[in-house]
């Protein structure tokens, strides 16, 4: 079958560097092809190429075995091709239906047509398993149903060929599996898809062809068909990976942090566990379950009730300022919105957290300069220029200035919230390496994640949350998959009988 | 940060000029005004101008930190006249008690500041942690404090005693050295503004509020306060202004210090401070001011313009500068 649409030896430079060195890709009609590679490998520059945000500085673009050029975006969309962007193009304060039909109206006369655009509304939700009224504004909505609302909106335009960049990255493992057999159904229905996305289980599930991009190169491209996950990821980083996870210090028994009773109004019911000195304790869950409220409840970041006490000593509540003097941090899930100031240079970001180190009136610029060397070295963080600005990084070297700064308070204990989210195999190796030597030098770590294989690989002992509550907690040979999720659903459906809705 | 290399020389060229602008087109505005005019450069002239610019200088430094930490201040010329008309009110009302002096001068003073601070304290308390926007807080107390100076005046003019006034009169006129009392407050004022922005955690932490407050909140950055702060410095200066305003004319009306806060909020972009926060510059500020002066100064000294098309040519001015900021940021 003859491809819909094909990139033939495209290149791509930005002022005088060249980030993408030539590269045939093409997509067919009821086919998944997956792109995978390391963020900064090019995948969002050729997926960008394609759906017409950039021209390709040499090489070509065919539509249908034709020569083709996009002006913008726009022209690529009214042939059929649509992106969904990582950072959703959603407008925040309008309702689901406004925006599924943002900019193609359905009009009667000169009047909208609501009745009509809201039916159809529905009836794309409904194909997507999503059960949210159309009516709703955005800004109300969690992020996974952005993310379905994304792909309404798509599916709203009858799109032929559709570029998904990385759509899992903030689903649970059942949205995943939702999304995953709408795509199937797509493919099914001949729509051409390109895929990304950093989980390679997701990519040997659905994918039927594979290329790899390295640093702006086109490794190989192949039948995913017997393509296992080890592979695919040598073939990424370009050198054999031994294992994600390193090995667990043992924890001693020294109890540095106890939670009793936490409670975040509409969020989190008596949430009471210990932390101990040198123990990473993961806390699972699935979205909605409470955990990132549980923690920015813990820290002051949001009004809580009951006691937090670190070494014995309780911590003032509701303040930021109070956690940190007794030595805890939280390190948020959202690095670009909550984390970092992506229009700052990357010295500013890193002592915003630790500022009072740097002098006590005036800011000590020169020991600011050597924290940026220091931190570069310590964490590894690939710049270009000292100077750039902590937008211009990318995803896995922003988590890492983000862990840099977090750490340059110096803190005793640490909770990491997703600390591998939407960042590439062997960066994710790295952060584990620092998790396990924070704790291995007698520093406490909470790790919160939705990725199960994460929690299990880095974590001493699991508390699985669900819906607010502390559900379980599980240690040693315990730590399975399949026990976390038991714990997460089984509160879920003791709650649903005990509160008929 | 010597040792970087100069792979992008471009870039970097044009944000240089991008800081250089507003300094380039005051040097125009110099050498325009020194051919235009022998008079220009005299010490008169200059003396004046700066003296002059003193008063929407000294507001407009405290307005680069509201704005650099993402807020805005429409009541600072309603404020500036109503902090003078309780000033004078008060001097009036204490000369009975405390005769005509130091005293009496320096205890207006104080009520001067006192009034600033409160003032901007009760924008700021409604802005930071009642939580209403800062245009309509300052938009309702803009209105607030120009009907309370009418008032107190009964719809006409509120004098300070002749003899106090002339005991007074020297804070304006004099100086130190020939140079004038507000000049020097001014640059004081500028110095210490320019110190707390660049390198001070208090500048740094209005950049972070105003670039982005998720952010400044999750870095454990007193939110809250650091806004409230932000309005009751620039509350303080305008009263410092005040101080410096009331020996020059001995007198608070309706129409004192009206338009004020858009002379310190242009010159604040002028300047090169972002509008919506995240960025400021307080030199950048005082050269806006003067920018801003300059155009006046000259208009009435040359006769090519109207001096009536003062406002006009300001206005260009401020979109001009916004202008280049944009082209700037859209090439880094």
């Amino acid at each position: 079958m003859t491809a819909v649409l094909a990139a033939q030896g495209v290149k791509r430079r930005f002022g005088p560097i060249e980030v993408l060195h030539g590269v045939d890709f093409d997509l067919v009609p009821g086919q998944i092809h997956a792109l995978i590679g390391e963020n900064g490998a090019g995948k969002s520059t050729l997926m960008k190429i394609l759906g017409g945000y950039l021209s390709p500085s040499e090489g070509q673009l065919l539509l249908d075995g034709s020569p083709v050029t996009f002006t913008d975006q726009r022209d690529a969309e009214n042939a059929g091709i649509l992106m969904i962007h990582q950072e959703f193009n959603l407008a925040l304060q309008l309702s689901v239906e406004e925006n599924i039909f943002l900019g193609r109206e359905k009009k009667r006369g000169i009047f909208l047509d609501k009745v009509a655009m809201r039916a159809e509304a529905a009836e794309l939700l409904a194909r997507l398993d999503c059960h949210v009224d159309p009516r709703t504004r955005v800004a109300d909505l969690s992020v996974p149903n952005r993310q379905m609302v994304e792909i309404a909106r798509a599916l709203g335009r009858n799109a032929r060929v559709l570029i998904m960049d990385e759509p899992t990255a903030v689903l649970t493992g059942r949205e995943t599996d939702v999304l995953l057999g709408q795509i199937d159904r797509l493919r099914a229905n001949g729509t051409a898809i390109l895929y990304t996305s950093h989980k390679l289980d997701e990519i040997r599930r659905i994918a039927d062809r594979v290329t790899v991009l390295r640093d702006g190169t086109q490794i190989l491209t192949r039948e995913a068909k017997g393509f296992t996950e080890d592979a695919m990821a040598t073939a990424m980083v370009g050198r054999e990976l031994t294992d994600l996870f390193p090995d667990k210090t043992p924890a001693t028994d020294e109890v540095v942090l106890t939670v009793e009773n936490l409670t975040v109004p509409g969020k989190v019911r008596d949430a009471s566990f210990t932390l101990k000195r040198g123990e990473v304790l993961g806390f699972a869950g699935l979205v909605g379950s409470g955990r990132t409220e549980l923690m920015e409840g813990l820290v002051g970041l949001r009004a809580a009730t009951g006691t937090v006490k670190v070494n014995g000593t309780p911590v003032k509540p509701g303040s930021v300022q109070a956690a940190r003097e007794a030595g805890v941090v939280y390190l948020t899930e959202d690095r670009k919105d909550k984390g970092l100031l992506l229009g700052k240079d990357l010295t500013q970001n890193l002592t915003l957290l630790a500022l009072d180190k740097f002098g006590s009136l005036r800011i000590d610029k020169q020991a600011e300069d050597a924290a940026l060397t220091q931190a570069i070295s310590d964490f590894d963080i690939r710049v270009n220029d000292r100077a750039m600005l902590a937008g211009s990084l990318s995803g896995g070297n922003q988590q890492k200035l983000l862990l840099a700064k977090t750490m340059l308070a110096d803190p005793d204990i640490v909770i990491i919230d997703e600390p591998t989210r939407g960042i590439d195999i062997g960066t994710k190796q790295q952060i584990y390496g620092f998790i396990a030597d924070l704790a291995a030098s007698g520093k406490s770590v909470i790790v919160v994640s939705s990725e199960l294989p994460e929690v299990i690989g880095t974590s001493h002992r699991v508390i699985v949350m669900g819906r607010g509550f502390v559900a379980g907690e599980l240690t040693g040979e315990k730590i399975t998959e399949e026990n976390i999720l038991r714990l997460a659903v089984g509160v879920a459906d003791r709650i649903a009988e005990t509160e008929p809705a | 940060m010597t040792d970087i290399t100069a792979s992008e020389p471009k870039p970097r060229r044009r944000v240089n000029l991008h800081v250089l602008g507003p300094v380039l087109a005051l040097v125009a505005l110099i050498i325009l005004g020194a051919s235009l005019n022998s008079n220009f450069l005299s010490y008169g002239n200059v003396t004046n101008v700066l003296a002059r610019s003193a008063f929407i200088g000294i507001i407009a430094v405290g307005m680069t930190f509201v704005i650099t930490a993402g807020g805005i201040d429409l009541s600072v010329g309603s404020m500036a006249a109503f902090v003078a008309g309780v000033m004078i009110l008060s001097l009036n009302a204490l000369i009975p008690s405390m005769g005509i002096g130091v005293p009496l001068i320096a205890t207006g003073m104080v009520i001067a500041l006192a009034t600033g601070i409160a003032a901007g304290f009760l924008n700021g308390f409604l802005i930071s942690k009642i939580r209403i926007e800062a245009f309509i807080v300052t938009l309702g107390s803009m209105g607030i404090y120009r009907s309370l100076v009418t008032w107190l005046a009964d719809g006409g003019t509120l004098s300070l005693n002749f003899d106090a006034r002339s005991f007074y009169r020297p804070v304006y006129y004099d100086g130190l050295l020939g140079i004038a009392w507000p000049i020097i407050v001014f640059a004081v004022v500028a110095i210490l503004g320019e110190l707390a922005m660049r390198h001070t955690a208090f500048g740094r932490h209005c950049a972070a509020l105003g670039a982005n407050e998720q952010v400044a909140k999750y870095s454990a950055i007193k939110v809250e306060r650091l806004r409230l702060m932000t309005y009751v410095i620039l509350g303080l200066l305008v009263g410092v202004a005040t101080i410096m305003y009331v020996p020059r004319l001995g007198s608070a009306s309706a129409s004192t210090g009206v338009l004020w806060e858009l002379e310190a909020i242009a010159a604040v972009i002028i300047g090169g401070t972002v509008l919506k926060g995240g960025f400021g510059r307080v030199w950048g500020t005082v050269i806006g001011v003067l920018i801003l002066s300059l155009i006046d100064n000259i208009l009435n000294l040359a006769s090519i313009v109207s001096p009536y098309l003062n406002g006009a040519i300001q206005g260009v001015i401020v979109i001009l500068a916004v202008v280049l900021q944009r082209e700037s940021k859209s090439a880094d």
